[in-house]
């Protein structure tokens, strides 16, 4: 097949993994990770510099931005303003004008405050940023998003964190559908089938943290995560059989050699 | 003079640029973003702004998230 890659505003992508960087258990093991993942883009978060406990070991160190493009984040944000605030901030930082926008409205589920959402990522793209926003899997909030001037859509699979795969493929369905813009399934996955049922269902990318960050191993999770999108990209694009009530059998119905029971009546007894 | 940086209040002796805070907290600039009383101030502007008494200022990086 020919080259596929992801491309979303003005960047383009090998990888349609993008992972995130944070609940690993070192800095090390995440950047073992990112590199078993092949990642190509990673999410960051927005906070205040630690002033009590200064001579922490930097997370950019740990980040290999020669071959993976930072996105912040307004995670932990629930207002429109807050997060306009914390875009404005990661932006400052300097290293583009890329933001992954959350606007959270429940702290038990983390689900997004969609009118919120829209409300920031209308001021945002009209401060020039290129909005990514996490949303619901809800086809009309996308198509409202799209509309705003989002660059991407990021519909969740499941509650962050929850690792309960796709919980409404239809809405995937539609939404990917209808979208004209890239469809990266944020959040849910918990393991190497769920990722491959995103890309299955015709997801651009997917999204993950808590699934390579706290499995067992890090390393070797980030690897089938590769290999699961990989994986479900190909299918998707190979073309899926349809779905049938009935068998339909692989082998051809002529030529078949005649029963036992046909060769055991004829011959009158049992066949030497 | 009182100033809070980080929410926190932090005494200092006279208004002063946020170069010299960032200096005198040795924090390098290029790894984070500094907001004065709600504005965020570009990095080339860091030796040019001045910091008052009760101005507020936050300092923030980038943490692992997701």
């Amino acid at each position: 097949m020919s080259s596929d890659t992801l491309t979303i505003a003005d960047r383009t992508f090998r990888s349609r993994l993008i992972v995130g960087t944070g609940k690993y258990p070192s800095h090390r093991i995440m950047a073992d990770a990112h590199r078993a993942s092949g990642t190509e883009m990673v999410t960051v978060a927005v906070r205040r510099v630690n002033l009590a406990e200064r001579g922490a070991e930097s997370l950019l160190g740990s980040i290999d931005q020669s071959r993976i493009f930072i996105l912040p984040n307004t995670a932990g944000c629930y207002t429109a303003e807050d997060a306009i605030r914390a875009a404005r901030l990661g932006r400052e930082v300097g290293l583009s004008n890329w933001v992954k926008l959350e606007v959270i409205g429940d702290e038990r589920t983390l689900f997004p405050d969609n009118v919120a959402l829209l409300e920031a990522t209308r001021v945002l793209v009209r401060e020039g940023f290129v909005v990514l926003p996490y949303t619901n899997d809800d086809p009309i909030v996308c198509r409202k998003l799209e509309e705003a001037g989002a660059a991407a859509v990021m519909p969740l699979g499941a509650p962050i964190g929850s690792g309960l795969g796709i919980q409404n493929r239809n809405n995937m369905l539609i939404i990917r559908e209808q979208a004209r813009v890239p469809v990266i399934i944020d959040a849910g996955v918990g393991t190497a089938s769920d990722a491959a049922i995103a890309m299955e269902l015709g997801a651009d990318g997917v999204l993950m943290n808590t699934a390579i960050a706290q499995a067992s191993d890090p390393v070797a999770m980030a690897q089938a995560m590769k290999l699961a999108v990989e994986a479900g990209r190909l299918a998707y694009r190979a073309g899926r059989i349809e779905r049938r009530m009935y068998a339909s059998a692989s082998s051809p119905a002529q030529g078949t050699v005649p029963a036992l029971s046909t060769t055991l009546s004829s011959a009158g007894g049992r066949a030497q | 003079m009182t100033i809070r940086v980080n929410g926190e209040p932090q005494e200092i002796a006279g208004p002063i640029t946020i170069s010299t805070l960032l200096e005198d907290l040795k924090i390098d600039p290029r790894l984070v973003a500094v907001e004065h009383n709600l504005i965020v101030v570009k990095r080339a502007q860091y030796g040019a702004v001045t910091i008052n008494e009760g101005d507020e200022i936050e300092i923030v990086n980038f943490v692992g998230g997701g």
